[in-house]
C-alpha cells in the first residue's frame, strides 16, 4: 500500500514540476497535449472500458464541448480571461446530447452500437460543415487572451493537468463502487445483470453521460488552446481512433491503462507531425502501431505487465496452495459453525 | 417538377445497385465471421484506384479491367484475413477486429495517399460521360450498365451461396461455428474465402464508385464506410438479400431530399438510421435477436 | 395456496411449439419438480416465467399478479429467483464482487453470509473466472438468494456436479424450504427429484402431461410414455 502511496506522490510531483523544468513552450506544448488526451482516454476507459460498448463517437463530446465554448463566447461577445467560465458549459451541452444520443444507442448490441457511435459521429462533423453558426468550412476562432507568449501554455497545462487528475480518481472511485461493479457485470453478462435487478440502461446511461460531460469539458480546453476550431479538427475521425488505441495500449478497463498509453502515444504521435509535414506516414505509422498492439498485446501493457512482475515474483512457487487452509474463522468448505451460528442469530433477529 | 422526381428515383435506384455491391460484400463478411469490416471503404477507394491506374497506364477498358482487379482484390482480402484476423478471438473479439479493420483502413488509406497523392482522380470512359435518353431526362450509360452489373453479380452470390456445396459451408458456419466444425467444414478456410469473396466485390463497387462520383481521393473512404455501415444496418447486419433492397431504399431517399437540400440529404440518410434503430433494433431483415450477448 | 401459476401457455420458435397450452401450478411451499425428456421445453418454460422469452399466448401469475412478460429485473424484483442451466456469473469480477452487483443486496456483510450459507466464502476474494463448474452452482444459488426470493426455480442444479456438492445442494434446499420458500426444480437426476420433491410436474412436447406425488408419477404410464415412446412403456424402467 504504501509503495503505492508513495509511487503516486513521486508521479504527481513530476507532474507538476513538469512545466518548471521544461519551460520552453515547446516543450510545454507536449505537456499540454499529453495532458488532453490521458483525460480524454481516461474519460473513454470511463464508459467504454468498464462496460465493454466501445464508443467510437468521443469526437461528438469533444468537438460540441470545443463549439459549445466558441458559439458562446462569440455571441455573448465575451472576452479575455473570463472565458474560462464558458468550460463547465461545454461539458454541460456534451452531457446534454449524450442523452438522447446514449438512449438510442445503448438499446442495441455492442456491434451496433460501435456503428452508431461513428454515425452519430459523421453527422454531428457534418452539421458542424454545414450549419452557418458553427462558422462552416472555416470553424470558430477563440477569443483573444493576452498573455505573454513564453508562458502561455502553462495555465493550459494545469488545467488539463488537473482535469486529467479529477478524471482518474473519478475512475478509480467507479471501479471499487457499486456502480463501478454494475457497470463491469454488464460487460460480462449484461442480461444476466438484468436479471439480477441491474438497472442497466440506467447505468450505462449514467457512464456515458459522465464521460461526455469530461470530454466536452476537455474540448473546450483545447479549443481555447490552439485558438480555433475546424470542423475537421473539432470531429476528427483520428481523434476516436487515436483515444481508443492509448486504452488498449495500456490496458482497456485499468485506470493506469488510457494514462500510460496516452502518455506514450501522445509525445509521439505530435513529435512525427513536426518531423513529416505531410501528415500521412503518421496514419501509417498509427495504423501499424494499433495492429502491433492487438496481435501482440491485445490487453495491453498494464495487465500484461502486471502477469510478468506477478510471474517473476512467483517463481519457485508451487501453483496450487494445497487444500485445507481456510482463514482464522472458516473450514476447508467455506463455512463454519461459528459461521452457520452468527446466521441463524441474524435471521432470528430479522423474524423476531 | 415531377421528371426531377423521377430522374431523382431513377438515380437513387442506379446509384443504390452500386452501393449494394459494396454493402453485400460487408453484410456477406459480418454474417460470416461476425466482423465489422471497417476497412470496406477504403478498400472500395482501393479498387477505384486499381481501376484507374489499369486505365490510365494500360489503356484497359473499365470493365475488362475487373478481370485483373476482382481476383487481386479477393488476394488482398484473402491476405488481410490470414494475416490479421484470423488469430483474434476470445471475449473481446467484436471490438478487436473493428479496431483492427480501422487500422488496416488508416495503413491502407496512408500508402494510397503516398503513392497517388491527394488530389482527386477520376476514371473515364466513352460512356461514362454519354447518356440515353429516357422519359424526358438523361440516363448516364455507366449507371445502367453498373446497375445490371450489381444484379449480376448478387444473383451470383445467391447462386453461390445457395446451390454450391461451398454456399453450403458457408451458411452452416453463418449460422453456428462450432456445429460447422464438428461436421468437418474446415472453418478457417471458409472464413478466409468469404472474406476475400467480401473484399473482391468491392473491386466492381470501387470501379463503379470511380466512375460515377466525378473524383475521388484517399479521403473518400471515410464517407463511404459509414454510408455502408448505416446501409446494413437498416437492412439488418449479415441479410444480402436487405443490403440490396436498404441500398436502393436509403439512395433513393437521399436522392429525392437532394431536390430540396442538399445538404440535409445526407442528414436525413443517417437520421432515417437512427429512427429505425430506435423502432426496430435489428433492422428490416435482420434475423439476430437484439440482445444476444 | 398457488403461488405461481401458468395459464395456458404457448411459445413456438420459428416452427418449433416449444410451449404448447402449457398449464402449471405450483404451491406455495412446496418443492416441486418439473421432469420430461429432452426437448419438451423445461427451460422455455422457465424462460418465459422469468421474462427472458416472450409468451405468444397465456398468462403468468405470481400470486394473484400478472407477471406475463415481465421484463427480468422486474421478475426479479418481484420475488422469484432463477438460476440457469449453463451457469451465468461474473467471470472477471471477483466471487464477492459478483455478490455485490445484484440490487437487492444491502452490502458486504449480507453477502459474506450467503457465500457462507452456500460454502464458498473462502474463495471469495479469487475471481470468479477461476470456480470449478459445481462452484460456480453454488455461487448461482448465493445469486438467487439474494433478493430473498418467495419462489425460486433451479434447472439443473445438480447437473455435472459431483456427488458431494449434490448432497450438499439438497441440504440448502430442503434448509432454505424449511424456511418458508417455494422451489420449482427442473433436473434429469431422477434420484435427487424423488429425494428432495412433493410434487412432481412432468413436461412433454411443450404441455403438462402429469402432475402429482413422486409415488404416482413413477408408475404414470404417460411419463413413461412421454421419456421412452409407447413400444417400451410396457417395460418398467423408471
Amino acid at each position: 500500500m504504501t509503495v503505492k502511496l508513495t509511487g503516486l506522490v513521486v508521479v504527481a510531483a513530476v507532474a507538476i514540476a513538469f512545466p518548471y523544468v521544461f519551460s520552453s513552450p515547446v516543450d510545454t506544448n507536449y505537456g499540454v497535449y499529453a495532458m488532453i488526451f490521458v483525460t480524454a482516454a481516461s474519460a473513454w476507459n470511463i464508459f467504454s472500458g468498464f462496460s465493454g460498448y466501445i464508443s467510437l463517437g468521443q469526437a461528438v463530446f469533444f468537438g460540441s464541448g470545443a463549439y459549445t465554448v466558441g458559439i458562446a463566447a462569440r455571441d455573448w461577445h465575451m472576452k479575455g480571461d473570463g472565458i474560462f467560465v464558458l468550460l463547465p458549459l461545454g461539458a454541460v451541452v456534451a452531457t446534454a446530447i449524450a442523452i438522447p444520443f446514449g438512449l438510442v444507442a445503448l438499446r442495441v448490441r455492442r456491434h451496433t452500437f460501435i456503428v452508431i457511435t461513428i454515425a452519430v459521429f459523421f453527422i454531428f462533423q457534418l452539421m458542424a460543415y454545414d450549419f452557418s453558426f458553427t462558422g462552416g468550412t472555416i470553424g470558430l476562432p477563440a477569443p483573444f487572451l493576452s498573455w505573454p507568449l513564453a508562458t502561455f501554455n502553462n495555465p493550459f497545462y494545469f488545467m488539463a493537468l488537473g482535469a486529467a487528475a479529477v478524471t482518474i480518481t473519478l475512475a478509480w472511485l467507479i471501479k471499487r463502487s457499486r456502480f463501478g461493479l454494475q457497470l463491469r457485470a454488464i460487460k460480462d453478462d449484461e442480461d444476466r445483470a438484468l436479471g439480477l435487478g441491474v438497472r442497466t440502461m440506467r447505468v450505462k446511461l449514467s457512464a456515458f453521460m459522465l464521460s461526455a460531460f469530461i470530454t466536452g469539458f476537455i474540448g473546450g480546453v483545447w479549443f481555447l488552446y490552439i485558438t480555433q476550431v475546424l470542423p475537421s479538427s473539432g470531429f476528427d475521425p483520428l481523434f476516436d481512433l487515436t483515444i481508443v488505441l492509448m486504452a488498449f495500449l495500456g490496458g482497456v478497463g485499468t485506470i493506469a491503462g488510457p494514462v500510460i498509453g496516452a502518455l506514450l502515444i501522445e509525445p509521439g504521435r505530435l513529435w512525427l507531425n513536426t518531423q513529416f509535414t505531410n501528415g500521412y506516414l503518421s496514419e501509417i505509422l498509427l495504423g501499424a502501431l494499433f495492429l502491433l498492439i492487438v496481435l501482440f498485446m491485445p490487453r495491453g501493457i498494464v495487465p500484461t505487465g502486471g502477469e510478468w512482475i506477478k510471474k517473476i515474483r512467483s517463481r519457485g512457487r508451487p501453483a496450487i496452495e494445497p487444500k485445507g487452509r481456510g482463514d482464522a474463522w472458516t473450514d476447508e468448505r467455506g463455512t463454519s459453525e461459528e459461521g452457520r451460528r452468527r446466521l441463524e442469530a441474524a435471521r432470528r433477529r430479522e423474524s423476531g | 417538377m415531377t421528371a426531377e422526381i423521377y430522374r431523382a428515383i431513377a438515380d437513387g435506384i442506379l446509384i443504390g445497385g452500386v452501393y449494394a455491391l459494396m454493402a453485400v460484400g460487408l453484410t456477406l463478411i459480418f454474417g460470416v465471421l461476425d466482423i465489422i469490416n471497417i476497412a470496406q471503404g477504403v478498400l472500395v477507394v482501393l479498387g477505384a484506384y486499381l481501376s484507374y491506374s489499369l486505365s490510365a497506364r494500360l489503356h484497359l477498358d473499365l470493365f475488362l479491367g475487373l478481370l485483373i482487379t476482382v481476383p487481386a482484390m479477393f488476394i488482398v482480402g484473402v491476405v488481410i484475413h490470414y494475416a490479421f484476423i484470423r488469430r483474434l478471438r476470445g471475449r473481446e473479439r467484436t471490438a478487436m477486429t473493428l479496431l483492427v479493420t480501422y487500422a488496416v483502413a488508416l495503413i491502407i488509406e496512408g500508402i494510397l495517399y503516398e503513392i497517388y497523392g491527394p488530389n482527386d482522380k477520376e476514371l473515364t470512359a466513352s460512356y461514362v460521360s454519354s447518356s440515353v435518353h429516357i422519359f424526358g431526362f438523361y440516363l448516364p450509360y455507366i449507371y445502367l450498365y453498373g446497375f445490371a452489373l450489381a444484379l449480376v453479380l448478387v444473383g451470383a452470390l445467391y447462386a453461390l451461396l445457395y446451390r454450391t456445396r461451398f454456399g453450403r459451408s458457408v451458411r452452416a458456419t453463418m449460422q453456428d461455428e462450432t456445429a460447422a466444425r464438428l461436421i468437418g467444414i474446415d472453418v478457417n478456410k471458409v472464413a478466409a474465402i468469404t472474406f476475400g469473396v467480401g473484399v473482391a466485390v468491392t473491386a466492381t463497387g470501387g470501379m463503379m464508385y470511380g466512375a460515377t462520383y466525378g473524383g475521388f481521393n484517399p479521403n473518400s473512404g471515410y464517407d463511404l464506410i459509414s454510408r455502408l455501415l448505416a446501409i446494413i444496418i437498416l437492412a439488418g447486419m449479415g441479410s444480402i438479400g436487405g443490403a440490396l433492397v436498404a441500398s436502393i431504399f436509403m439512395l433513393t431517399v437521399e436522392s429525392l431530399v437532394t431536390i430540396w437540400s442538399p445538404q440535409w440529404s445526407i442528414i436525413v440518410f443517417y437520421g432515417a438510421l437512427v429512427i429505425v434503430l430506435v423502432v426496430h433494433p435489428t433492422g428490416f431483415f435482420g434475423r439476430q435477436p437484439v440482445r444476444a450477448q | 395456496m398457488t403461488i405461481l401459476r401458468t395459464d395456458s401457455v404457448g411459445k413456438a420458435y420459428g416452427g418449433v411449439q416449444a410451449l404448447d397450452d402449457c398449464t402449471l401450478t405450483v404451491e406455495e411451499g412446496s418443492v416441486t419438480g418439473l421432469i420430461g425428456p429432452n426437448g419438451s421445453g423445461k427451460t422455455t418454460l422457465f424462460n418465459v416465467i422469468t421474462g427472458y422469452a416472450k409468451a405468444d399466448a397465456g398468462e403468468v401469475y405470481l400470486s394473484d399478479t400478472k407477471i406475463t412478460n415481465a421484463a427480468p429485473d422486474k421478475v426479479f424484483n418481484a420475488g422469484i429467483g432463477r438460476t440457469f442451466q449453463l451457469t451465468r456469473i461474473f467471470p472477471s469480477l471477483t466471487v464477492l464482487e459478483n455478490m455485490l452487483v445484484p440490487s437487492r443486496i444491502s452490502g458486504r456483510r449480507q453477502a459474506m453470509e450467503q457465500l457462507e450459507f452456500v460454502g464458498i466464502a473462502n474463495h471469495a476474494g479469487e475471481l470468479a473466472g477461476t470456480l470449478s463448474y459445481g462452484q460456480r452452482k453454488l455461487l448461482e444459488l448465493a445469486y438467487v438468494l439474494v433478493a430473498d426470493p418467495a419462489v425460486i426455480l433451479l434447472d439443473e442444479p445438480a447437473g455435472g456436479v459431483n456427488p458431494t456438492l449434490v448432497g450438499q445442494i439438497a441440504a440448502r434446499i430442503k434448509e432454505l424450504n424449511a424456511q418458508g420458500r417455494t422451489f420449482l426444480i427442473v433436473e434429469h437426476n431422477m434420484e435427487f427429484v424423488m429425494g428432495l420433491c412433493d410434487v412432481i410436474a412432468v413436461l412433454d412436447a411443450g404441455t403438462v402431461v402429469a402432475n402429482g406425488p413422486p409415488d404416482m408419477i413413477r408408475t404414470d404410464p404417460r411419463v413413461l410414455d412421454a421419456y421412452l415412446g409407447t413400444d417400451l412403456a410396457e417395460d418398467d424402467e423408471l
